[in-house]
């Protein structure tokens, strides 16, 4: 399955001559720096979704919201689409180039503009790294809580357009729960304040919109963040079980016992052995699975809940319950979590990281669909999962060299986030849709519901020119690719052409 | 697994709340929609044929393993309350009733969140999913019964506080919490500087402070969290105790601040943390009632509203006028949108509601 921008299904683009575009952009914002020669755009080819790759038009990378303004205002005229990238780590193709699109790179806004420790927030530029703001925040006791697994190398401008979330968000929510307030620029090279310093502002809630809208939207060119108090403790114990499904009960128990975790992940069979391997994190090589369980806050409370959940697992027939005995042990418990995708990647020349979520309740049938499909398919699968919010992370082991086997891991992937969709889950929990999983947006949609989508787009962006094909499918792409729901055996907007 | 618990007063009635809205739409009749009336206050008044959620009723899933209920719109917010409670759970957001009839519908529509606030989330944070009548009177689901979530644009979250002006709620899923398994409040004496000196200091700490309110003299505080930790911070804060019905009486505005004998019209101030005391002539330290450890501020003053929000403007803020609760004190309850960003509210409207049939009028005259 080629997830590429293709016309006939996405829409047509229109056809303008790229020295016309440079010519154009060049006199309009003489200090603007545009990347054109092919060595030049080979870097920005693709994001973290690397299976595909498209050479841009060209590559704009501007060092001022002047820069920014003019060259909206001048894509616009021309009718040339935008495609914002900030750090290029997503894994959904939110950042895929466009052939026939400029690629407006935010990266050289990497100042973190000012940290108050008194009001507690950090106002950043786009380029800014995630893990750069707790460092920054470091010294007054403060942090900023979302922290994707990319966190070194991914930017908040990022963070905010595909609303990213981490290991800590049954606690400490997604990006939407801790970003106060940014900074836009339109499509017609307009800046709006969305969201406020205070802890609400009047009107529409745009901000929440805004975030995880993939660049679609507008260009966010400035974020004020929350930063929270770094909890006095936190404590790691590890479980392990003989069994899956006794560790998915467990994970219910802990949360039936009034307990809310901090950080609370599963790990499956073949990416403990992976990360084991790769880390030696000290993890049990022979269980089925293991919970980690984070609890964090005032170190009286965390030493009873840490007994709570001791007592918890012990019921639920974990095998063997260890505690970190101190921070650094603590680290190297989480290191094996952290590094289970490359770990996984060590094991396969390559592999493909599906991002479902599920109710909890139906971790064991989803499991046992997965090791289903696994099978069916011939390919190894290794299951890393967000346990306490119901966020999967199957990790598919394929080989792209082997003639056809890209596409087998892919179509066992859509299989994955149906079956996710089915128990009443979605597609994607926190790396977005981008191109990557644009036609099981079909499967997650009613067509209506994607038509109120692309009315919310045709709001901000009526000439489609931000981020085009991303996010949100056409009505036409779903009916090409079946998943699309029939209601009364009608097809709906029986008016579209069906190619 | 838990059994969705079921009353005998439950019911489904979207199909019938849709063929209204879709008439609507086609006669191009303006519709005023109604929960439990108790918010009427909060905003400009609507000109149009009243649409009931009342009837439409229930609880649709609650399994308290999972720490998310599904909720129809029309269900009384007390009957929500009561059925999480007999699970040791609440919302995160202590949502203010303002009215004993008062439904989850018109908690997500209004988007008011109580004294919990700045330290669990807003309504808005605790919102998954939604299912929404849009204007051609169809049922569509956002969102879902799930912690995370990100497909498509997050249309749950932008129908919170949008008072049902960009369509009609008919179901909302939230995730809840545990009860904390302590509490204590606390009432300090103390000036309101030292009192918001102390507050930036706590705030930099990782203190079980979850509620924090300083009026007349004397800082108001709640600590929550495991038993141990709520004792031990009892013990350093010192001060008085205080009864936890202060911090219902602060969110339902029955305080003797709220009273309906003053004349004088209430604000709301929204500022960031740490904002010093706005300078407002004629305001008086008794005229203020800071909440959520400052950043929510309640205003008695005849003051006139260009004063009052320009001030609050400048500390980086917004103003909200509610009037006298005898009628709005304000033609425009709401602090004008920038230009720019009215413009987008415009084209989301007419994008979602072209007729204009939802609640027009209700957040400003031209939405």
């Amino acid at each position: 399955m080629n997830i590429l921008y293709d016309e006939r299904l996405d829409g047509e683009l229109p056809d303008i001559d790229k020295s016309d575009v440079l010519a154009d952009l060049q006199q309009a914002a003489p200090g603007l720096t545009l990347l054109h020669r092919e060595e030049d755009l080979r870097p920005f080819e693709c994001d973290g979704l690397s299976a595909y790759r498209v050479l841009p038009m060209l590559v704009a990378l501007p060092e001022t919201l002047e820069q920014v303004e003019t060259l909206m205002k001048r894509c616009r005229a021309l009718g040339v689409p935008v495609v914002t990238r900030g750090a290029g780590t997503g894994l959904s193709g939110g950042a895929l180039p466009l052939e026939k699109g400029v690629l407006l790179v935010m990266s050289r806004f990497n100042r973190i503009l000012d940290v108050d420790p008194d009001a507690r927030i950090a106002r950043l530029q786009p380029g800014v790294r995630n893990l750069a703001i707790s460092e920054a925040a470091a010294p007054y006791g403060l942090y900023y809580a979302p922290d994707p697994s990319s966190q070194i190398a991914c930017s908040i401008g990022g963070n905010v357009a595909e609303n990213a979330g981490g290991v800590h968000c049954l606690k400490y929510g997604l990006t939407v729960h801790n970003v106060m307030k940014v900074e836009v620029i339109t499509i017609e090279g307009e800046r709006m304040t969305l969201g406020s310093e205070a802890l609400d502002a009047p009107g529409l809630d745009l901000l929440a919109l805004f975030t995880g809208s993939e660049g679609m939207l507008g260009v966010v060119t400035e974020i004020t963040v929350k930063l929270l108090p770094k909890p006095e403790t936190a404590k790691v114990l590890m479980a392990s079980f003989d069994d899956v499904e006794k560790a998915g009960r467990a994970v219910g128990d802990i949360i039936a016992a009034g307990i809310v975790p901090g950080g609370l992940e599963m790990m499956d069979k073949l990416a403990i052995r992976a990360a084991e391997d790769f880390v030696k994190a000290g993890y049990p090589v022979e269980a089925e699975a293991i919970l980690l369980c984070e609890l964090d806050g005032v170190e009286a409370d965390v030493d009873d809940d840490c007994a709570t959940v001791r007592a918890v697992l012990e019921q639920a027939g974990a095998t063997g319950i260890q505690q970190a005995r101190d921070d650094a042990e603590r680290a190297t418990f989480w290191a094996g979590r952290k590094n289970a995708f490359p770990a996984v990647g060590r094991m396969s020349p390559d592999y493909y990281c599906m991002d479902g979520t599920i109710p909890r309740r139906e971790l064991p049938r989803v499991l046992k669909g997965i090791a289903d499909f696994s099978e069916a398919y011939g390919l190894q699968v290794a299951n890393v999962f967000h346990a306490g919010d119901g966020n999967m992370h199957p990790l598919i082991l394929f080989d792209a060299n082997r003639p056809g086997e890209l596409e087998q891991a892919e179509e066992l992937g859509g299989k994955i986030l149906e079956l996710c969709v089915e128990v009443g889950g979605s597609i994607t929990g926190e790396h977005g849709v981008g191109r990557e999983k644009i036609n099981q947006m079909c499967a997650q949609f009613k067509p209506g519901e994607l038509d109120t989508f692309h009315a919310v787009k045709a709001a901000f962006d009526p000439q489609r020119l931000l981020n085009p094909g991303k996010n949100i499918p056409t009505l036409a792409r779903c009916a090409e690719f079946g998943a699309m729901h029939v209601h009364n055996n009608e097809l709906p907007h029986p008016e579209l052409p069906r190619f | 697994m838990a059994q969705t618990p079921h009353q005998a007063t439950d019911q489904d009635i979207s199909d019938a709340l849709g063929e209204r809205v879709r008439r609507a739409t086609a006669e191009g009749r303006p519709l005023r929609i109604v929960g439990g009336d108790t918010k009427a206050f909060y905003g400009r008044p609507v000109e149009g044929e009243a649409l009931s959620t009342r009837e439409h009723r229930g609880i649709t899933y609650y399994d308290p393993v999972e720490l998310i209920v599904s909720v129809r719109s029309g269900t009384p917010l007390a009957e929500l309350e009561a059925t999480l409670a007999d699970n040791g759970q609440m919302l995160g957001c202590e949502p203010p009733h303002l009215g004993a009839d008062a439904s989850v519908g018109g908690m997500v529509a209004t988007g008011l969140s109580g004294p919990r606030r700045p330290w669990a989330g807003s309504v808005r944070d605790f919102v998954l999913g939604t299912r929404v009548i849009t204007h051609e009177g169809h049922e569509q689901r956002f969102g879902g019964e799930v912690m995370k979530n990100v497909a498509g644009y997050d249309l749950s979250r932008l129908m919170v506080g949008a008072q049902g002006t960009l369509g009609m709620i008919t179901e909302v899923s939230l995730k809840v919490l545990p009860k904390p398994g302590a509490s204590q409040s606390l009432r300090l004496e103390m000036p309101l500087p030292d009192a918001q000196a102390k507050l930036a200091e706590w705030g930099r700490q990782p203190l079980p402070i979850t509620a924090a309110a300083w009026h007349a003299g004397a800082l108001h505080l709640r600590l929550e969290g495991g038993p141990s930790s709520v004792a031990a911070t009892r013990e350093r804060l010192g001060g008085d105790s205080l009864d936890d019905d202060f911090w219902t009486a602060l969110r339902e505005q029955t305080l003797a601040f709220f009273s309906r004998e003053d004349a004088r019209p209430l604000w709301r101030l929204s500022l960031p943390h740490n904002t010093p005391s706005v300078a407002l002539a004629g305001v008086e330290e008794a005229d203020v009632l800071h909440d959520w450890a400052g950043t929510q501020r309640w205003l008695r003053s005849d003051l006139d509203a260009d004063t009052i929000r320009e001030a609050c403007a400048r500390a980086g803020g917004h103003a909200t006028c509610l009037g006298t609760r005898q009628g709005p004190g304000q033609a425009d309850p709401f602090m004008p949108l920038e230009p720019v960003v009215a413009k987008y509210h415009r084209n989301l409207k007419a994008q979602l509601d072209p007729k204009g049939i939802f609640n027009p009028g209700r957040l400003y005259a031209e939405l």
